[in-house]
């Protein structure tokens, strides 16, 4: 966990890593582009659940407090984008404006959501925010009526793309003979937002704040003993987590221009806690690793089990979906079985799942 | 530093359902002293620290520390204000290294926030310098510095003993309330924590010590509190707290008392 922080301190070899990592990210799109553009759309609804992941992964992984009902304050985000950038009430604000006030109004149902469940741990506590994640789809799905706030299950359309001046992130380009279709720009754009919640993370890890979160997972009485304000620090967790939703939820409403309640049901909570569990909770690498995995490993099969299905065999035999679902659980038993704390461990779950070591000193 | 104590305790009562865990507990401590408070087990000793830190409120009573009322305050409030603790059963966080946890031990003393978290600031760098750099010293002071990067859970009983207490110095406490810090500590390890406290008086911290170890109360101590079901059986001196008929009758039974009395 400490050697992530002083990369002005890495040798040479990892620095050409990096690099080369960049450049690949900055080529990705332009290759996917090749095969098709809709593997660029679903790069950058990846990124968006690595977004995700990374802000479960504060509430869940550095704080210790167990949330099923996330996917509320990515819907809570995208709906303030929508309703701020469409016809729907003929606001069309810019992007940049409606971002901020996506991440307040999630911070806001974060804490409203924090505040009565402090006192709760564990499975009463994953209880009570699986029941939040449904209230607010709910409220979504039927806030059509006395007056039309959210159009109910129909959704918002039209919402705006992001815009910079005349730059508009939706429409074709081409630069120096190359074409830039609207995922590759929003690809851009959403690989820059990354970076930075990435460097958001990593420093609020190795902060006096992300030790206080840590020392709450620990032990939440000695925490207090010690002079944490568990109440304020576990707030701010939900707070930041909520945040960080709130941001993914609004550039979501953007690269989709279409948002109904029916993209925030639980499942949807369940799969980005899969990704943050999956990748190794508590570590940020880990945690990106499991997002990516989860986003793409289905969409490949989508491709690629029915063209292999007809060369095998002649026609089709099983559904993607049901292999899906069976990898998936193949999945699950084998990371039980073999990698319990996740495919890439924080160091801290790391230890607390090995068997303790006998030291020969 | 006025002549006032420290702390006193003026009536302070806990009541669990039935049982009467406190009653009317009087003392006060001096700046300076080690104080000891001994009893039976069952006596009310932890009770009487988790309503001094504030994981119990008191039913009735009241704490003045440092010339200030200290109940109903919550229990970060207390190590605020100077108060820190450390538990009967060890709560380290297990899974963090011994450097970690020291470190979290200065949160109170601090002031970063998230702002300064994701800006790193010159300010909150200096300040995660300090915050390292007084870490390594308290870890040097307990005699654990080698541990530094060992996970808390690994560490020898006795030091993770003293890693609970540099946890606890790192709060900066005017009063430092130690739960049987001997407890389970061989003959060795119990000189050496003899002389840890005696370094940590001398060094300006006043301590108040639960602790079954007689041997270790009577050479430590300036005075002594003497607990039995709650209630106050004797307070003075080791020496004459040890002479103290009362305090014999609880040890070793009601019995006792009534011979002892006789014969006296």
């Amino acid at each position: 966990m400490k050697d992530l922080l002083p990369i002005r301190n890495k040798s040479l070899t990892v620095w050409i890593g990096l690099a080369l990592v960049g450049v690949a990210l900055i080529l990705l799109p332009l290759a996917l582009s090749q095969i098709g553009t809709a593997w660029v759309r679903i790069t950058n609804l990846a990124i968006l659940f690595v977004l995700l992941a990374l802000g479960l992964n504060i509430v869940v992984g550095f704080a210790g407090l167990l949330d099923l009902g996330y996917i509320a304050f990515y819907a809570v985000g995208a709906y303030v984008y929508a309703l701020l950038a469409s016809p729907h009430f003929n606001l069309h604000l810019p992007f940049w404006v409606i971002l901020p006030i996506a991440a307040a109004v999630a911070c806001f149902f974060g804490v409203i959501l924090g505040a009565p469940t402090l006192k709760l741990r564990g499975d009463y506590l994953a209880i009570v925010t699986l029941g939040f994640g449904e209230i607010i789809r709910i409220f979504l799905n039927n806030l059509s009526q006395p007056i039309n706030l959210t159009n109910g299950p129909q959704g918002i359309t039209l919402i705006d793309p992001f815009r910079i001046g005349g730059f508009n992130f939706a429409t074709n380009e081409t630069f120096f003979g190359l074409s830039f279709t609207g995922p590759v720009k929003y690809y851009y754009m959403l690989i820059l937002i990354l970076l930075g919640v990435i460097a958001v993370n990593l420093r609020l890890q190795n902060s006096r704040i992300g030790r206080a979160w840590e020392a709450i997972r620990e032990d939440e009485i000695a925490a207090r003993a010690m002079g944490i304000n568990t109440t304020r620090i576990k707030l701010l967790a939900f707070a930041m987590g909520a945040s960080f939703g709130g941001i993914s939820g609004g550039i979501f409403s953007a690269t989709q221009g279409f948002v109904s309640p029916e993209s925030f049901v639980l499942v949807e909570s369940i799969m980005v806690l899969s990704m943050v569990v999956l990748g190794g909770m508590g570590n940020i690498w880990g945690v990106i690793l499991g997002a990516v995995l989860l986003s793409f490993v289905p969409e490949v099969l989508r491709y690629t089990v029915e063209p292999v299905q007809r060369a095998l065999f002649g026609r089709m035999l099983i559904e993607p979906e049901v292999i899906r679902m069976l990898l998936f659980g193949l999945a699950l038993v084998l990371m039980m079985l073999y990698r319990p704390a996740g495919i890439l461990p924080s160091a801290v779950r790391k230890r607390e799942l090995e068997t303790p070591q006998v030291k020969t000193t | 530093m006025s002549a006032a104590p420290l702390l006193s305790s003026r009536g302070i009562t806990k009541r669990f359902g039935g049982v009467q865990a406190l009653s009317d507990i009087d003392f006060t401590i001096n700046r300076g002293e080690i104080y000891g408070l001994i009893g039976p087990n069952g006596a009310g000793k932890t009770s009487l620290f988790n309503v001094l830190t504030g994981i119990y409120d008191a039913d009735t009573g009241e704490f003045t520390f440092d010339g200030l009322p200290l109940l109903g305050l919550k229990p970060h409030e207390v190590a605020a204000r100077g108060i820190a603790r450390t538990f009967q059963n060890i709560r380290l966080f297990a899974n963090l290294s011994a450097l970690e946890n020291v470190m979290i031990g200065r949160h109170v003393r601090t002031r970063a926030g998230v702002f300064g978290a994701i800006v790193r600031d010159a300010k909150t760098r200096a300040e995660e310098r300090s915050i390292e750099k007084r870490a390594y010293e308290l870890l040097a002071y307990v005699g654990i510095s080698e541990r530094a990067n060992d996970l808390a859970k690994h560490l020898p009983y006795g030091d993770q003993r003293r890693l609970e207490i540099a946890r606890a110095l790192a709060t900066e406490p005017k009063l430092l309330a130690l739960d049987e810090p001997a407890a389970g500590m061989n003959a060795t390890e119990t000189a050496g924590l003899r002389k840890l406290l005696e370094d940590i008086r001398r060094d300006g911290t006043t301590i108040l010590l639960i602790e079954h170890d007689m041997k270790l109360v009577m050479s430590v101590c300036d005075r002594v509190l003497v607990l039995d079901y709650g209630r106050k059986i004797a307070e003075g001196s080791a020496a004459d707290v040890q002479k103290d008929v009362n305090v014999i009758a609880a040890y070793l039974g009601g019995e006792v008392t009534r011979d002892l009395k006789g014969a006296a």
